[in-house]
């Protein structure tokens, strides 16, 4: 294997080939016009909801902070619109129940320019500054995961890292914002890459870049300066490079050890459109009020990668790309482990990467019949961790949670939804998993 | 603002789905089979036509009943009755009694698949379980081989094929000798080797020109029909490939240490090796799931086809091999289990 590794482009074993969808991958980054009242969830991310600093009827200017963290584990919420808070209460969400949001009145005649932050020459601070100001931008992975940049920069004592990892692999079918991001933006990208080596004290970055996306390789390259320990390294296009842990393989050959964290092995990941954004905001102590979304699906007339102002509400959104109104499915996020949504009213978010609005086709047929098993082990030749879908799925049949957790590495599983894309029984197998283990954690708790 | 009406079915990711199904497996199994139903027809005649059909539809009715029976709807859909209907029938010699055969397909779904929970629940290959009762039950019309080609085969049954049920069926040999067929001596290639001594050419072997069951004969024809199914990715390639390398090696090996055992090039295209190696044991449903497992089964049966044909009373050992593969498939998975990714060196197993 190693031997021929000059023959194939850098990969990690098993994974799946999904049809990509990636229509959008040549549009331009366009911007959404502002939503007469945006809705600002206090809980977009990993960690304590933020606390509202503001009350009903006071005005806010873009870019003020609205919420402030909870803890280190919490980031802030900023003012995504001028205009007045007209309630602090429930509201709905993507993930069902109604949470804590601040709805905020846009004012309609104010010009929306950012007038809030201020200057300031990030070279001149340590890595305990950077971190700090990482947390007053609200920063977090804009992957998908939502987990507060800063924590993840914040890498214990007792741990050395000698490499960033830099995700630009999107991996996920349909969604262009990564890529749209490093083909124009890669300046700041590259000097996003700068502020998270200083933060974690690494000596070099690997840049992994999917090799769908030859555009976005070059523009990076180009942009590298002489010198620089940067480098880009194209990686196979295959479900999930993704995802942090199989990237890591990929590049360094290195695993993560089963229940740990990167930094363990001495390196931290961060996604491109995070280093990007975040080199965009440092600079001017500003805090993240908007997102790049891929507005894609077969059900919408004008697809494209929008700059959506956080707190937008969906219905304002499809309104402005041309909804068909008729869908079969309305998904946050990418198809592969993206969420679906029935309202309209649940607003963008940071960890909102697509909105994807689709009508059932081939490729869907959730609604299939089930069969049993018939144990043709393609399950194990797609699960990216080398569990054995087939049997934790017999296993979860019967209810034996805690023997899945036990004997068959249930928790190793980070829901790619590999093997369920696979079976031709049509079994639901990493919704049985995803059961399976919040069960155990109620059990546990 | 306007309310489009909006209706979305919620569900949980992933919302993309291969368009491979247990069906379109299952169908083309069968569609590979075909090619060699076809073949044996054309080499056997009415009789392996008939054959085919009557084991094929006592199979079929079987499931019909049984799925009747407990409730489970109309499970002839997904084509698993077919595939163990046709693969049963391919394992018969072309003079076998009808009778017997609509017993064989009864007994394979019957106590080898509905027995355990029908699809996906048996332990066995069913149709391997339906041939062993047979084997045991008519040793002798098992083991009574008619010649290919024979004339008049179109419009003639062999006479054994008409017995009536619980019958002695008639003599064939004085309808072979009727033939007039030069040098026909009634017996396999297998049979002729392990007891006469005599080895048959590997390119009548190859084609299927020489005696033998219905499907087992022409190894061309059953290299091509799994070729397609292996590269449809519709068939793990890997146990063939295991079972025969470990056929031919356990075969080396023997005839290397003693040269009156047979050649490993013999074995692997004589009797039902090949036909076991690409369809029989390959039924997903009784093999191993893990990566190495698929291996390790596969040389398994490949090592005990080779020590049953050298060693045993009987010429061919494919259907004992498989069956005692199929056996000892869950313990070969239990014990193969893949290393997960980041899996820690010392784990301390609860």
């Amino acid at each position: 294997m190693a031997l021929l590794s000059f023959l194939r482009k850098a990969t990690f074993s098993h994974g799946i080939h999904p049809p990509e969808n990636k229509d959008t991958s040549d549009m331009a980054i366009k911007r959404l016009p502002f939503a007469p009242r945006v809705v600002v969830p206090l809980s977009q991310h990993f960690g304590a909801p933020a606390v509202a600093l503001v009350k009903p009827g006071q005005e806010v200017v873009r870019g003020e902070p609205i919420a402030r963290a909870e803890g280190f584990l919490s980031v802030p919420m900023h003012a995504p619109v001028t205009g007045v808070v007209e309630s602090v209460g429930l509201m709905a969400s993507a993930r069902g129940p109604k949470v804590p949001s601040i709805v905020i009145k846009t004012h309609a005649a104010a010009s929306q320019r950012v007038l809030w932050g201020a200057p300031r020459d990030v070279g001149d601070m340590d890595a305990e500054a950077i971190i700090l100001a990482i947390q007053d931008t609200g920063m977090v992975g804009l992957g998908g995961a939502g987990f507060p940049t800063h924590v993840k920069l914040s890498v214990p004592k007792k741990y050395t890292i000698d490499t960033l990892v830099v995700n630009g692999c999107e991996c996920e079918p349909y969604l262009t914002t990564d890529h749209r991001m490093m083909v124009e933006y890669p300046q700041d990208l590259i000097a996003g890459i700068h502020i998270a080596m200083k933060a974690v004290g690494a000596g070099r970055a690997l840049i992994g870049i999917e090799d769908n996306k030859p555009d976005a390789a070059r523009a990076l390259r180009g942009c590298i300066p002489q010198g620089a320990p940067i480098d880009v390294v194209e990686v196979e296009t295959k479900y999930p490079q993704g995802s942090e842990k199989l990237l890591i393989k990929t590049l360094l050959g290195r695993e993560v050890p089963s229940g740990g964290y990167p930094y363990e092995i001495g390196v931290v990941v961060q996604n491109v459109a995070t280093l990007a954004q975040l080199a965009q905001l440092l600079p001017e102590s500003q805090g993240l009020i908007e997102r790049v979304v891929t507005i894609s699906g077969p059900g919408v007339k004008k697809p494209g990668n929008y700059l959506v102002p956080l707190g937008t509400p969906l219905r304002f959104v499809l309104e402005q790309v041309g909804f068909s109104g008729d869908a079969s499915q309305l998904i946050l996020g990418g198809p592969m482990m993206g969420n679906s949504v029935a309202s309209l009213d649940v607003p963008v978010t940071k960890t909102v990467s697509g909105i994807l609005v689709m009508s059932q086709g081939k490729e869907e047929r959730g609604a299939g019949k089930v069969h049993p098993c018939i144990r043709c082990g393609k399950c194990l030749e797609a699960c990216p961790v080398n569990l054995n879908p087939s049997q934790l799925g017999r296993l979860a049949a019967k209810r034996e949670y805690k023997m899945m957790e036990e004997r068959f590495h249930l928790n190793d599983c980070f829901e790619c939804g590999c093997c369920s894309y696979v079976c031709p029984s049509n079994i639901p197998l990493v919704q049985y998993f995803r059961i399976a283990k919040s069960v155990n954690r109620e059990r546990a708790a | 603002m306007s309310q489009p009406p909006l209706r979305v079915e919620l569900r949980t990711s992933p919302h993309l789905r291969t368009t491979l199904t247990v069906e379109t497996i299952m169908r083309n199994v069968v569609y590979a089979l075909l090619p060699l139903c076809a073949f044996a027809v054309y080499q056997f005649g009415i009789s392996a036509l008939a054959l085919i059909l009557v084991v094929t539809l006592s199979c079929l009715g079987t499931e019909a009943l049984f799925s009747r029976a407990s409730g489970k709807g109309n499970t002839l859909s997904d084509y698993s009755a077919t595939i163990t209907g046709l693969l049963l029938a391919l394992t018969l010699p072309p003079g076998f009694p009808l009778w017997m055969g609509a017993v064989a397909g009864f007994i394979a779904i019957a106590l080898g698949k509905v027995l355990f929970g029908g699809l996906g629940f048996n332990v066995f290959n069913p149709a391997l379980v339906g041939r062993a009762f047979v084997q045991a039950a008519f040793p002798v019309a098992i083991t009574t081989w008619t010649p290919p080609f024979a004339p008049g085969r179109f419009v003639e049954f062999i006479p054994s094929t008409l017995a009536l049920p619980f019958m002695q069926p008639p003599e064939v040999k004085s309808w072979i000798d009727g033939l007039g067929l030069d040098g026909y001596t009634g017996a396999t290639p297998l049979a002729l080797q392990k007891f006469e001594g005599v080895t048959s050419s590997a390119i009548d072997l190859f084609t299927g020109m020489a005696a033998g069951s219905l499907g087992e004969t022409s190894a061309l024809l059953i290299l091509l029909c799994g070729g397609y199914l292996a590269a449809r990715r519709m068939m793990n390639w890997r146990i063939p490939v295991a079972m025969l390398g470990g056929a031919w090696v356990t075969a080396a090996l023997l005839h290397w240490a003693n040269p009156g055992h047979p050649d490993p090039w013999f074995v692997l295209f004589s009797g039902g090796l090949l036909f076991g190696a690409m369809f029989m044991a390959t039924d997903m449903v009784a093999t191993p799931v893990t990566p190495l497992g698929v291996w390790v089964y596969g040389i398994f049966m490949g090592f005990l086809t080779v020590i049953i044909r050298v060693f045993g009373g009987l010429p061919e050992g494919v259907m004992y091999a498989i069956l005692l593969g199929n056996a000892a498939a869950p313990l070969i998975e239990h014990i193969t289990q893949p290393r997960i990714y980041g899996a820690r060196k010392r784990k301390v197993e609860s």
